[in-house]
This record gives structure tokens, C-alpha cells and sequence, in this order.
């Protein structure tokens, strides 16, 4: 086969743009990931669940063999009994954290979306935040926590909101806005045949494409917006949230404590993952890493 | 660079118009556009030139000293998890036993989140009495071995199946695939993860520097002037810059080291 | 209506300008007659791809004139005149195969969708409705690309080298489909291939194409008798018309 320019559109190349999506190379989307099936995942959880049985015991078990102080490394039998003996206090601060990550996540999201759909119409909005973009993903946004906390008032949620906002806005947008240019010239030109709208070619082709990089990039960010919201606790503001639960304990060195905080921690990041995959799973079940499941 | 400035002058120009509108009239939603909220960009520079304290030293002289010890700390464990990360990928490329046993503990560290329990971790580091800084740098080496390592792998298994097949054909020592073909297959996805951990590190080493009783670096600083912000916010708005501007050289000294290994390996394909 | 598809007088096309400046097409005259199966030949960047983009109005000429069932070309895009094949089946991954073949008439808001079903009959693929077109060899997924451009019934078919990917079994089943597809729709069609005994073996008129800037070097007439099948492949005068063709595109080289 051979490919000549001349025999190609000017028109329609141009809306390929590879520049920007250099931007966020950091992230693969998932449409590029090899093909694996939930069946396969459910049965590499098995041994992934033996194993993980197996380090908790060899953990518990070192710990008491050689003694070890609960400061050093707590055993996870007393991880587990300060989680239930302290779980109203820190499910409290655990529930105050998740509002935060989940209040930044969805307005992160929503403006992430909103703006890349914004580069699509506009061409100059694109190229103006691209450099933004580039910029911010070397820039450490956390530094912004404590300015937040001066703009909005530090005991409420909001200023921890707006942290997370900010993190999970860059990637989103990023990644939505390649997703929906990152079409097949092929594709442009049949809904050309069909003198289909922009609308029509919104809805019908760059919309679906985009989706398998939303969700790769909605992936990273549920977790990171859980880590985000601890990281911004630490600059101040109310004490009944996770971050300031976690870093108090570990000061008085009660670190059975601490741990408690970080397992609660883990807990909430993994919920929001699954509530981005089941996102996912409803929202595009054609989509190449369901195949292997929906073909047996 | 035109379009750098181009947005960072219009980021300027937003702010300073926000602020006239919404004091002409009147307005104090969304955020406040008073001078503690929201200081004049050009105040926010001045407050480099002005004394930390009375009788102190210059901001900008106190702000630089701080970077440096920031850096310090962030360069340290970035060189350690990046040699960590490299290695990794070596072996599990090379054997896949070694990926086998090894690869599910790298994939769970990662289920720690580190960046969040980093003052904690620093906490107990003093209790083990392991120095602040040293602490610092072992957060920043863990966030940057996992993608080293994942990319680093990833690349190393890039070169095309035939290549691989072309060096058998030569009868080339495995150390020669290696060098001759794997890596220099691998570095963009190297330089990928490096710049990704770069920015991780410094974040690191700002929040490791967060607990009580560690005066030297930048993320200290963010959190004294932050309690000095109805005071003189401009400190803490001067300080968020700097912060900026830290990354930023991190990821662009990086970036640069790129262009440089990248250009070479292509130069030396071009001699062989 | 005239019995005129496609009538061109002087076409020709230009991309860029200056230094960049490419002659793709120049002084093109064809006409094609309702229910013709025309095929377009010629080297790589001999320009019988934008030939094809201009009737679809996928590109626009930069001079002469063009019709396409005695309307501009964009007036029969937006009619829908046209169903066009390109080389890549360009199947929507996130749609079934019924869902791909009604995309043009969910766009032409067509609510009578009952035609789907219809065409995937005349593909040999009702079976398939409901499989994801990664479930599909190569030459299902190009069978599915030509009943959602025959669904809305076009009185004109473009293909641009629909075949051009695909092994050369394959290959020769899809010619036969084609056409008994055209016997049995009557529908014109257009033909870009860069292979001879295919243009023969389809078509009712080979255009020969040269390179640079592209020109219509020679007209041949494939009066073999329809239907053909496997003994056309072996008759003397399907080997006589391939060579004439051959000779033709060799002529090109000197």
C-alpha cells in the first residue's frame, strides 16, 4: 500500500494534532493497553489474595518472633484492633476526607471536561493552555494548598476541594482533549459523506473515542484525589479529617493508630477506583479490555 | 517561549482585573479581592527584595537557600529511585523469574500511598533515628523507582520483534542486545517516567519537609508564611512561586539531559 | 433526470501553493452512465483517489467543471446521493455491526432502520447483527462497509481500493460480491484500484491514469460478458483486456 500526501486533504490532517498530546505523556490510554479480561483478573486475584495472606502472616509472625516495637512496625492483628476500637473517630475523619476528595474530584472533572471540549470548538484556546498544561504538570500544584486555605475559609472543605480541583483538572482535560482529536481522518471523512453536523460528529465519533482516555485518566486522579485531600490537611484547617488524624498519631508516636488512619485511607482510594470502573464498565462495554470476557 | 509569556502575562492580567472588577463593585465571591487575599502581582515580587524578619536576611536570599536544600533532598532519592527503577527493569528483562517474583511486590508498594503519609514517615524515620533530610530523599526515591522501573521495562521490550532477531542473527552477546539495542529503544520511555518522577520528588521532599522541627527546606517555609498570610500574604504568594519555578527547573534540567542522551545515542547509530 | 452519474469537463486539482505548490489533477473529462461499474487506474499518485474525493466532495476541484447527478457535488453529498468504501473498513468499534450499517440513517434521521437488516442479508452477514466489529475477519468487517453505504439506497457507489488490504482469496470472493451486488442493486459505481486483472475483471470501462499531474491516458472498454465468474478469470479475453490494460499503464512509464 502506499500512502501519497498529495492524495490527502489538507483540511482534514490538520485536525490530527500530535504536538499537544505530548502534554500528558505520562499516562497511557487504555485503548493502547493490551487486552485483558475481568475473567483473567478475577482469577489472578486468587493468588494475588493467597499472597497477600501469606506476607500479613509472615508480617505478624516476624514481628512476634523477634519482638518488634509497635513504633518500628505495628503487627496487623494490632492494626486491626485499633481500626475497630478507634473506628467512630476515624471513620469520622475518613468520611470529612472523602467529602473533600470527592467534592475536588467531580468539580475537577467537570471543568476538565468542559475545558476540553472548549479546545475543540476554539483552536486559540487550545494552543494558549498548552504551554499552561505542560507547565503544570512540572509544577508542584501542592504548593497551592496553603493559598487556598488564606482565599477560602481553612476550616471548611472548600479550600481542600480546590487543591484537588486543580490536580485532577490537568489530567482530565488533557487526556479528554486528545481522546477527542485523536480521531481516524477516515472516520471525519465518512460523517463528511454523510454531511453530518459537527454536532452529529461530536456525538457520534469524537465523544466515544475520547471516552477510553477519560476513564484511563479518571482512574489516576480517583486515587490521586484522595492522597491530595491528606496532603492539603497538612497545611491546617480542621483537625477532624484523616491527614491531621494520621500525622497527629504518628507525633504522639501511637502508630498503631496512625496505621489505622492510612488503612482507612486506602480504603476510601479504592472505592472511588471501583466507582471509576464500574463508571467505566456501564459506560462502554465495547470496550477492548471487556473483549476476552464477552467472547467466551 | 513567546506563548510562555504570552500566557503567564495574561495570568497576570486576569488576576490584577479580577481583582479591580470585583472591588469596584463590591463583590466578594467567589474569593475575596482584597490585598491580604489577594496581593498585587507586583507586590508578590517585590517580597523577594524585602527582609524575612526585621534585622534579616533578603526573601529571595533565604527562599534560595531553602530550593538548594529542597533540591538537595529531591535530587538524592531521585538518583537512587531512578538507578533502583533502571536496574529493576534490566533484571526483569533479562529474567523473568526474577519478574515473576519480584514484579507483584513493586505493583503492591504502590498501594502505600506514600505522598500522603510522607510527614509520618518522617516522623518514624526520627524515631529510628534516620536524619531528616535522608528520610526526605527515601520518599523521594519511592516515588520514583515504580514508573522508572515499569517504564523502563516497557521500553527495554519495545524494539521490534524482528531487530531482536536481526541481533541473533549476528550472534550478538546478550550485553550487546542490551546496549546496542534495548536501551537506546528504552530512553524516551526512560525520560518519560523521569520527568514524571522529577515533579513527584519535589513533591515529596515538600511534604516530607512538613513536621515540626525541620527549619531548612521550602515546604516549611509554605507552611510558616501560610500562618503569617493575614499578615503578609505576598511572602507566602512569593514562596508558592519559587515553588513553581523549582519544578520547573527540576523538569527542564531533566528535559535538557534528554535532548543531550537522546542526540547522542542518535549520533553514534549514525557513525556505527 | 439525466442518465448522467458523474460529468466531468476540465477538472483539476491543485494542493498548496508556492514551493509546496502540487498539480494532483489536470483537465479531467469522464462521463459515467447510470448503472456503469467504472474503474480508475493508475500508478501510486496518479491522483484517482482525489478524483474520487471531488465527486464525494470530500476535497474540492480548483478548476473545470463538475456534476454529480446533475447537481454540484456537495449538493449530492448533502442529498445523499453517494455511498462511498474507503480502504480501511472505518467501522465505529463502540457500535454492532446493525448499529454500524444504520449510522447514516440515524444521521439522515431516518426512523425506518428496517433496511439494515436488509443489506447484511445481501452481504451474506444477518447472522453477524449482532457481533462488535472486532469479532469480524478483514473482508466481513469490508462486506459490513458496503452495506452501510448501500443502506440508504444511493444511486451511486464509491469505492476507493475497498480490497486494497486484504489476502488475495479474500480478495477475489469480494470482487464476485461486488458484483452480484451490482447486478442485483443496479447501482453505478466508481472503482479505485491499483490492480489490473481487478479493474478488468469488475468493471464495464477501465480509466487508465497518469502520474503527475494526473490526466486520463486511455479509456478501455471490458466487453466481456456479465456474469463473470471463475472461467471469466481463465477465458483468452479476460487476458487479452489485462494486457491491453498493462500495455496501457506501461506506455505511462516512457
Amino acid at each position: 500500500m502506499t500512502f501519497d500526501p498529495s492524495e490527502r486533504d489538507a483540511e482534514i490532517l490538520e485536525t490530527k494534532d500530535t504536538d499537544f498530546v505530548t502534554a500528558f505523556e505520562g499516562d497511557t490510554p487504555a485503548g493502547t493497553r493490551t487486552p485483558s479480561a475481568l475473567r483473567h483478573r478475577v482469577k489472578n486475584l486468587i493468588p494475588a489474595g493467597i499472597s497477600f495472606l501469606v506476607v500479613m502472616a509472615l508480617w505478624e509472625g516476624a514481628i512476634r518472633v523477634f519482638d518488634v516495637e509497635a513504633f518500628i512496625l505495628p503487627a496487623p492483628s494490632l492494626i486491626i484492633e485499633r481500626f475497630i476500637a478507634t473506628s467512630d473517630v476515624v471513620w469520622g475523619a475518613g468520611w470529612n476526607t472523602f467529602l473533600e476528595a470527592a467534592g475536588g474530584l467531580i468539580g475537577g472533572t467537570m471543568l476538565g471536561v468542559g475545558v476540553a471540549f472548549a479546545t475543540i470548538r476554539w483552536a486559540p484556546v487550545r494552543e494558549g493552555l498548552m504551554p499552561v498544561a505542560v507547565a503544570a504538570n512540572s509544577v508542584p500544584i501542592i504548593a497551592l494548598a496553603p493559598i487556598a486555605n488564606g482565599m477560602f475559609s481553612i476550616t471548611s472543605p472548600v479550600p481542600k476541594m480546590a487543591v484537588v480541583g486543580v490536580v485532577v483538572f490537568f489530567p482530565v482535560m488533557i487526556n479528554t482533549t486528545r481522546g477527542l482529536l485523536e480521531v481516524d481522518a477516515d472516520e471525519l471523512e465518512l460523517m463528511r459523506s454523510y454531511a453530518a453536523t459537527p454536532r452529529e460528529v461530536m456525538r457520534r465519533v469524537r465523544v466515544p473515542h475520547a471516552l477510553p482516555y477519560f476513564f484511563s485518566a479518571m482512574k489516576v486522579v480517583a486515587v490521586l484525589s484522595i492522597v491530595f485531600a491528606i496532603v492539603a490537611e497538612y497545611f491546617g484547617g480542621s483537625q477532624d479529617v484523616l491527614g491531621q488524624y494520621i500525622l497527629n498519631k504518628a507525633s504522639l508516636f501511637v502508630f498503631p493508630d496512625a496505621w489505622a488512619g492510612i488503612l482507612v485511607a486506602s480504603i476510601l482510594g479504592v472505592v472511588l477506583y471501583a466507582a471509576v470502573l464500574l463508571a467505566e464498565r456501564l459506560v462502554m462495554p465495547w470496550h477492548v479490555s471487556f473483549r476476552a470476557v464477552d467472547a467466551s | 517561549m513567546i506563548s510562555v509569556t504570552g500566557v503567564l502575562l495574561s495570568a497576570v492580567a486576569l488576576w490584577e482585573i479580577y481583582k479591580f472588577v470585583w472591588t469596584s463593585l463590591g463583590w466578594i465571591k467567589p474569593i475575596r479581592p482584597d490585598d491580604v487575599v489577594m496581593p498585587h502581582t507586583w507586590d508578590m515580587v517585590l517580597e523577594l527584595f524585602q527582609p524575612v524578619r526585621r534585622g534579616g536576611s533578603l526573601l529571595i536570599l533565604d527562599l534560595s537557600t531553602r530550593s538548594f536544600w529542597t533540591l538537595r533532598e529531591a535530587l538524592v532519592g531521585f538518583v537512587i529511585g531512578a538507578l533502583v527503577g533502571f536496574g529493576l527493569g534490566v533484571l526483569f528483562v533479562r529474567s523473568s523469574m526474577a519478574e515473576r517474583a519480584f514484579m507483584p511486590y513493586v505493583v503492591a508498594s504502590q498501594t502505600v500511598p506514600i505522598l500522603a503519609i510522607a510527614p509520618m514517615v518522617v516522623v518514624w524515620g526520627g524515631r529510628l533515628s534516620i536524619p531528616h533530610w535522608m528520610s526526605v530523599s527515601i520518599i523521594a526515591a519511592y516515588l520514583t523507582f515504580f514508573p522508572v522501573a515499569i517504564n523502563t521495562l516497557r521500553g527495554l521490550r519495545s524494539p521490534d520483534p524482528n531487530a531482536l532477531e536481526l541481533m541473533r542473527s549476528y550472534a550478538a552477546k546478550p550485553s550487546d542486545v542490551l546496549w546496542k539495542l534495548q536501551v537506546p529503544s528504552a530512553l524516551p520511555y526512560i525520560f518519560t517516567a523521569l520527568k514524571v518522577s522529577a515533579t513527584a520528588s519535589i513533591v515529596g521532599a515538600l511534604i516530607g519537609e512538613l513536621p515540626a522541627g525541620f527549619q531548612s527546606g521550602l515546604g516549611r517555609a509554605l507552611l510558616t508564611f501560610s500562618q503569617q498570610f493575614a499578615v503578609r500574604s505576598a511572602k507566602l504568594y512569593a514562596t508558592v512561586i519559587i515553588c513553581a519555578m523549582v519544578g520547573i527547573l527540576f523538569v527542564a534540567v531533566v528535559t535538557l539531559i534528554e535532548h543531550r542522551v537522546i542526540k547522542e545515542t542518535r549520533e553514534l547509530e549514525g557513525q556505527a | 433526470m439525466s442518465s448522467l452519474i458523474v460529468d466531468a469537463r476540465g477538472v483539476g486539482k491543485i494542493f498548496g501553493s508556492g514551493e509546496a505548490r502540487v498539480e494532483a489533477l489536470k483537465g479531467i473529462d469522464l462521463s459515467v452512465d447510470s448503472g456503469e461499474f467504472i474503474s480508475l487506474i493508475g500508478p501510486s499518485g496518479c491522483g484517482k483517489s482525489t478524483l474520487l474525493r471531488l465527486i464525494a466532495d470530500l476535497a474540492t476541484p480548483t478548476s473545470g467543471s463538475l456534476s454529480v447527478n446533475a447537481k454540484t457535488p456537495h449538493e449530492a453529498r448533502v442529498d445523499q446521493d453517494y455511498g462511498i468504501v474507503f480502504q480501511k473498513a472505518t467501522l465505529l468499534d463502540w457500535r454492532t455491526v446493525t448499529k454500524n450499517v444504520e449510522l447514516p440513517l440515524e444521521i439522515m434521521d431516518l426512523d425506518d432502520t428496517s433496511t439494515a437488516g436488509e443489506m447484511l442479508d445481501l452481504v451474506q452477514l444477518g447472522e453477524f447483527a449482532d457481533h462488535y466489529p472486532w469479532q469480524l475477519s478483514g473482508g466481513m468487517q469490508q462486506r459490513v462497509a458496503i452495506a452501510r453505504a448501500l443502506v440508504f439506497k444511493p444511486s451511486l457507489l464509491l469505492m476507493d481500493e475497498p480490497f486494497g488490504a486484504l489476502d488475495e482469496m479474500t480478495r477475489e470472493l469480494m470482487q464476485q460480491e461486488v458484483l452480484r451486488i451490482w447486478r442485483e442493486t443496479g447501482t453505478t459505481i466508481i472503482f479505485v484500484t491499483h490492480s489490473i486483472p481487478e479493474a478488468v475483471f469488475l468493471s464495464s470501462r477501465v480509466v487508465v491514469m497518469s502520474r503527475r499531474p494526473g490526466r486520463i491516458a486511455g479509456v478501455i472498454e471490458t466487453d466481456l460478458s456479465y456474469p463473470r465468474d471463475e472461467d471469466t478469470r481463465e477465458s483468452p479475453a479476460y487476458y487479452t483486456k489485462v494486457t491491453e490494460v498493462r500495455e496501457a499503464l506501461r506506455r505511462l512509464e516512457h
